[in-house]
């Protein structure tokens, strides 16, 4: 199933689940997308493999920037009801604080849905949503 | 061009089991070139890490991830000794998809360091580099304190500096 089939399964069965049960690096990482209300969140499951820094321990950033990315690929395809698959043109991910090895969770917020592109802000935070660990801004592709 | 001298002690530290990065082993990330503030990493293609299993295309997080590696350890390879460092922030364009099954490098070059931040240019390509995937811009913070005065000292000036690496 393409990633916008499994999409419009999920909005009809409110179950997020099988996005993360049939997109690889979902599954292999651990990221499930649950739905609250109206809203969309977006988590990584607390995993010692997904370390970056071993001292700390910390979150590779690379994970973090992934997660970011996911939830809003994932909040884009969600508001619409065209079939193409928002494609990323570029993110810039600020980090704002250490991600310990703990459920790292993100909101997605389209700030300008175009024609063509899409302009969305991510946070995430661990225990605190008024304590971020990063936030990114992007720029999606949308047809 | 490679600092075999550089590249040895970087990888003897990074190789020790308290120093290894569970994610780096997990995606198999191996250091294949280390020069003054230039470092390159091959993370080979893995089927389990695909952004959408009917293309098998790489997903977007493992590029992120990678670049994020290549840069950290280009600061780490202009500041010419071990220290901790936290990425600021990180930019990626992404320039087209990544081929399937095809190994994809990254690379980064750390062309500014100062007292407490460093400045990195990077990129991630598969077989030709003069062909990118993504291209990254990043900035890290020395995070031991002293540090970064102390290896500012000791800094050499980059091979290329002024030059364009793309």
């Amino acid at each position: 199933m393409s990633f916008m089939e499994l999409i419009k399964r999920a909005k009809e069965t409110e179950d997020f689940s099988i996005l993360s049960q049939n997109i690889p690096y979902m599954k292999s990482l651990g990221i499930e997308v649950h739905q609250y209300g109206g809203l969309l969140i977006t988590t990584l499951k607390a995993d010692p493999k997904l370390t970056g820094n071993p001292w700390i321990p910390a979150l590779h950033g690379g994970n973090i920037g992934g997660l970011l990315e996911m939830a809003a690929i994932v909040q884009l395809a969600h508001d619409q009801e065209s079939d193409d698959l928002p494609r990323t043109i570029n993110i810039t991910v600020e980090y704002l604080r250490t991600g310990f090895i703990k459920d790292l969770h993100a909101k997605a917020l389209v700030t300008k849905r175009g024609r063509r592109v899409a302009n969305v802000q991510v946070q995430c935070w661990q225990d605190d949503p008024d304590k971020p660990v990063a936030s990114m801004h992007g720029h999606f592709l949308m047809s | 061009m490679t600092n075999k001298a550089l590249m040895e002690r970087i990888v003897r530290f990074r190789t020790k089991p308290e120093n290894q990065s569970p994610f780096g082993l997990y995606l198999g990330l191996e250091i294949i070139d280390i020069d003054q503030g230039e470092a390159t990493l091959a993370v080979p293609y893995a089927k389990h890490l695909a952004g959408n299993s009917l293309t098998g295309v790489l997903h977007g997080g493992i590029i992120t991830t990678s670049l994020d590696s290549a840069c950290g350890l280009s600061v780490i390879a202009a500041l010419g000794e071990p220290t901790t460092i936290a990425t600021l922030d990180l930019r990626i364009d992404y320039l087209k998809p990544a081929i399937p099954e095809e190994t994809v490098f990254a690379y980064g070059h750390c062309y500014k360091v100062t007292k407490n931040v460093c400045f990195v240019r990077g990129l991630a390509y598969q077989k030709d580099k003069a062909k990118p995937i993504a291209n990254a811009t990043a900035t890290f913070m020395i995070t031991a304190k002293g540090t970064g005065r102390q290896v500012q000292k000791n800094a050499q000036p980059l091979p290329g500096e002024g030059e364009s690496t793309q």
